[in-house]
């Protein structure tokens, strides 16, 4: 790999305190780093809960069915077996789990924990078994026999939007669950009056979240305190508690959520709330005893939320320099069998118009109920979709005009003089589509020299005229980031004089603990070495939303800022007190709060808790020592933050085989100030791993009946060593004014644009057949389709 | 466990240490080394033989644990990421950044060991084509490759 050293320092955001070396902008080795490469990593399934029943589920083989009836008998009588529940059995459990993203304009379809009558797609769980051991529960579910009346299924969106379809939901007289379209300017008047048009369809694909680790939860249910005590591997704990709150009638505060200290992996999936999650805390609580589920490889290919398809009919409007006028984007959501969420179409209709001044946009939606499981966000989350249609278009422009891509890019791109931007659309967040920052060209010139685009162009023609398909793609992006509504921090120094930082967001390999201590140093001016993080606990911390849509660093980064400032100088009351010093003489070296730089005149953090944390029994406090040393502070970003990036390759297509080879691969992004470079180019360089899998392998098949077909890593190709190839970055810092730290996210660029840029350099590659890339992923197969396709014409 | 399964003793070395159990016959090494001898750093990622992380070392050898019965392991020496304490990967893949959930790491590690101990991580070719069994989904390959060149050519010394 050849990650280009930072070049440019990130602008600083705080001022760190005189002579302290600034930890924020420094490449910090992760705290978390030793005991994961050593196997002491503390992930679900790694928990002791001495004599925990485990669980397995009975899951339909169906798509769609009734339940007629379900015979747990054999399966009761195995030894070992403690319980077994179906959902008529389980009647308090029989309420919908609402959408976690919904819209005034959804039909929505209750979706239950464990349906006691329909079921719409394989792998919906009928019955849960506890027994004492994982052998034994599913020995038992192989002995439940349920009776399903099978209905006709529906597996695509074409399929459910053809007239006869069968319906997924009884309920509706179509499988339209969603309709939207938002409008800027007169796309149609100025569709009909554009000097050139281009139309295309485009089904793009993306797979599922496929997190090495896959979901699981653990629940004991304390008796003397009416406690429920739950583990689930999610993002999102405080969602979680509330969901269960809601579900069990408990007070939120008798549901502690805990996340384990380590995850492995969330990538999307893991922010949702899945119908086990539901059931298992609440057999613990029947039974008084820790019961533990833990997803099953096979499990998860068929019960965990994924992304699947989208379809587009993309059409632009330009004028004779390849100046966009208009664009029209009509696409097919599959929502899967319920709405878990609107957040993956939503961003989808917003993320369209991407880098460009564009007058005129209609982008609209149409999703579509299926008889697959739900869809949820996947890391980049919709938006690499509506990349593939806007920058191919961009390709296609260039093409009909004869034009470089490149320069077909530049030419309406939005000026770095023009934020804040205003799209004309709204985003998911609910607030006007509005670009903070950035400076889209910049970057682009930035990228096409470092990838030697004039270069590589001529290498191409002398590769083609030798008869080798080479082609050469872009794909710009913006991808609204930073979203609200708010994130905490509770920052409090504790009894051994360490400052501890408390997040409700949880860690999924980004390496918290080490990214809100560089974040809580430089706000209080404090060595890291005496500040510590805590994430996951819903009991250390009321509020939370969780680790989502790269949100993270610039909610909570920023409230931890804001949290440190303030404790800095709770810190310095007391000490000034105790020093009979004014507080702006103090500052703080090693362990101890100084006056005037004399370390004769010092305190030590634990001598301030002693006077303001512990006190004396019954003793009056010093005149002026404020009494616990704790600060909680929440930030509410006013609308999304905005990062963006362009990426360029070059491949080579194997006219033989289809087969096709990266040559080259240059990645520049923006993500405004940067906290860690070193972890945040190891985010990127893993979204792209992710998004080659998007352009290239993964696909989530289904046949006609709604059968799963790749349910192992066998039919399912994840990306492995072989498949990604060396990538060179490039960075810029536009620092985003809507949060003090001046940050956006970096969790998921490396992703988005993949799909689009790989598409463009195969069809550039191919473009002496005129052949034409329009279904993602691009398998050999359909290269191959494509080249003699053409042939034939 | 199970009833009426045959319940053989097995005996097997791991990491330097003679473990006895008798075991349903069905448990797999991988539900044993966790389950029973509580070494939880070997990772199940699949259990279907398909992803890695469950990689130790049989009398040296690459084994995916999850495909292996516990008795058939008798006699035999396993080696896991918890008997690997003193090996030069764990501070090249500190080094290089090679991980970030860090759940497919003990898989990665105790297979590049092995790699490395058998010569054929000479080339970066040989490398993404032996730890392909591996999978990484947080995409750390690169970086993962880098701290396995670095051991194997010697230079981390
Ligand atoms: S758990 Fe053994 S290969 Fe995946
Ligand atoms: S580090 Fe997360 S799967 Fe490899």
């Amino acid at each position: 790999m050849t990650a280009e050293a930072i070049a440019e320092a990130p602008v600083r955001p705080v001022e760190a305190t005189p002579g302290k070396q600034p930890m924020i902008g420094a490449p910090v080795r992760r705290r978390e780093d030793r005991r994961l490469i050593t196997g002491q990593g503390r992930y679900l399934d790694d928990l002791e809960l001495p004599g925990a029943y485990e669980a397995a589920f009975v899951r339909t083989p169906h798509a769609s069915a009734r339940i007629r009836s379900i015979d747990t008998t054999a399966a009761a009588r195995l030894p070992g077996v403690i319980g077994i529940w179906t959902g008529a059995d389980l009647p308090e459990l029989v309420k919908p789990i609402p959408p976690k993203v919904s819209n005034p304009l959804l039909r929505d379809m209750p979706r239950y924990p464990l349906p006691p009558e329909r079921v719409h797609f394989v792998g919906e769980p009928v019955a849960v078994v506890v027994a004492e051991s994982r052998y034994v529960a599913e020995d038992a579910v192989e002995l439940i026999e349920v009776d399903y009346e099978v209905l006709p299924a529906v597996s695509s969106t074409t399929a459910a939007l053809a007239p006869d379809a069968p319906r997924v939901h009884d309920e509706l007289d179509d499988n339209v669950a969603i309709h939207v379209t938002q409008v800027a300017g007169e796309p149609e008047e100025a569709l009909r009056t554009a000097p050139h048009r281009l139309s295309e369809r485009f089904v793009i694909a993306r797979g599922g979240g496929h997190s090495m680790e896959c979901r699981g939860v653990a629940a004991r249910y304390d008796v003397g305190t009416g406690q429920l005590t739950v583990w689930p591997s999610t993002q999102s704990p405080h969602y979680t508690r509330n969901m269960l709150a809601y579900f069990y009638g408990m007070d939120e505060d008798d549901v502690r959520v805990v996340v384990p200290r380590d995850s492995g992996g969330g990538f999307g999936p893991k922010a949702q709330f899945h119908g086990e999650d539901a059931v298992i805390p609440y057999v613990a609580m029947l039974l008084r005893h820790p019961v533990k589920w833990i997803e099953d490889r096979s499990e998860n290919f068929v019960a965990t939320m994924m992304e699947r398809n989208q379809v587009h009919h993309v059409e632009v409007g330009f004028d004779d320099d390849g100046k966009l006028i208009v664009v029209k984007n009509v696409f097919e959501h599959d929502q899967g069998a319920y709405c878990a969420g609107l957040q993956v179409p939503m961003i989808t209709l917003s993320t369209l118009p991407g880098q460009y001044r564009i007058p005129n946009i209609h982008t609209e939606l149409i999703g579509c109920y299926t008889n697959m499981v739900p869809t949820s966000s996947v890391r980049g989350a919709g938006r690499p979709q509506a990349v593939v249609a806007m920058e191919r278009m961009m390709d296609r422009i260039a093409e009909h005009l004869g034009l470089d891509p490149a320069e077909v890019r530049l030419r309406n791109m939005i000026r770095a003089d023009e934020f804040p931007y205003k799209v004309g659309l709204t985003f998911r967040d609910g607030s006007p589509l509005t670009y903070d920052s950035g400076d889209f060209p910049s970057l682009t010139k930035a990228v096409l020299a470092r990838f030697d685009y004039d270069g590589e162009r001529e290498r191409q023609a002398l590769a083609r005229s030798a008869g080798r398909l080479v082609g050469i793609g872009l794909g710009a992006y913006v991808e609204g980031c930073g979203l609200g509504p708010y994130e905490g921090a509770r920052l409090r120094l504790t009894n051994d004089g360490t400052v501890l930082v408390t997040l409700a967001a949880t860690p999924l390999g980004q390496g918290y603990e080490t990214i809100y201590a560089q974040i809580a140093s430089d706000a209080m001016g404090l060595d890291m070495e005496h500040i510590a993080v805590a994430t996951g606990d819903t009991s250390r911390i009321p509020f939370g939303q969780g680790s989502f849509a790269s949100r993270t660093t610039v909610t909570a980064g920023s409230a931890t800022l804001q949290a440190g400032r303030e404790l800095r100088e709770k810190i310095f009351e007391v000490a000034a007190v105790l020093l009979g010093a004014p507080a702006e003489e103090l500052c703080f070296q090693g362990d101890r709060v100084c006056a005037g730089g004399d370390p004769g005149r010092s305190v030590s953090l634990r001598d301030i808790v002693q006077v303001s944390n512990i006190g004396k029994h019954g003793i009056t406090m010093p005149r002026g020592v404020p009494a616990g040393i704790e600060v909680t502070s929440y930030f509410s970003p006013e609308r999304a933050s905005y990062a963006s990036g362009i990426h360029a390759a070059t491949v080579e297509v194997d006219p033989d085989t289809g087969q096709i080879k990266i040559l080259r691969y240059v990645i520049g992004h923006d993500c405004g100030n940067v906290i860690n470079p070193l972890l945040v180019d190891g985010q990127v360089l893993g979204g792209f791993a992710h998004g080659i899998g998007n352009a290239l392998y993964e696909e989530s098949f289904y046949d006609d009946a709604g059968q799963p077909q790749s349910a192992s890593y066998l039919d399912y190709s994840l990306p492995s060593a072989i498949e990604v190839p060396k990538v060179e970055l490039v960075h810029q810092f536009t620092p985003s004014p809507l949060n003090p730290l001046g940050v956006k996210g970096a969790g998921e660029g490396g992703t988005i644009p993949v799909p689009a840029t790989i598409a463009n350099a195969v069809e550039d590659a191919l473009r002496p057949f005129g052949a034409r890339i329009t279904s993602l992923p691009i398998t050999p197969a359909k290269v191959f389709a494509a080249m003699t396709a053409t042939n034939h014409r | 466990m199970g009833p009426g399964v045959r319940e053989p003793t097995t005996t097997v070395t791991v990491n330097g240490a003679r473990l006895v159990a008798n075991l349903d016959a069905r448990v797999t090494l991988l539900d044993a080394l966790r389950d029973r001898f509580g070494l939880t750093g070997t990772k199940k990622g699949c259990d279907q033989g398909t992803c890695g992380s469950c990689t130790v070392l049989v009398d040296g050898r690459r084994v995916l644990s999850c495909l292996t019965l516990f008795a058939q392991c008798d006699g035999r020496q396993v080696t896991t990421i918890e008997g690997l304490a003193d090996h030069p990967l764990r501070a090249a893949f500190i080094k290089h950044d090679a991980f970030q959930c860090g759940y497919c790491t003990p898989g990665q590690i105790v297979s590049a060991a092995a790699l490395i101990r058998e010569g054929r991580a000479g080339r970066d070719e040989d490398i993404r084509e032996y730890m392909s069994g591996n999978l990484c989904r947080c995409g750390a390959y690169p970086r993962i490759l880098a701290a396995i060149r670095e051991v194997a050519s010697g230079a981390h010394a």
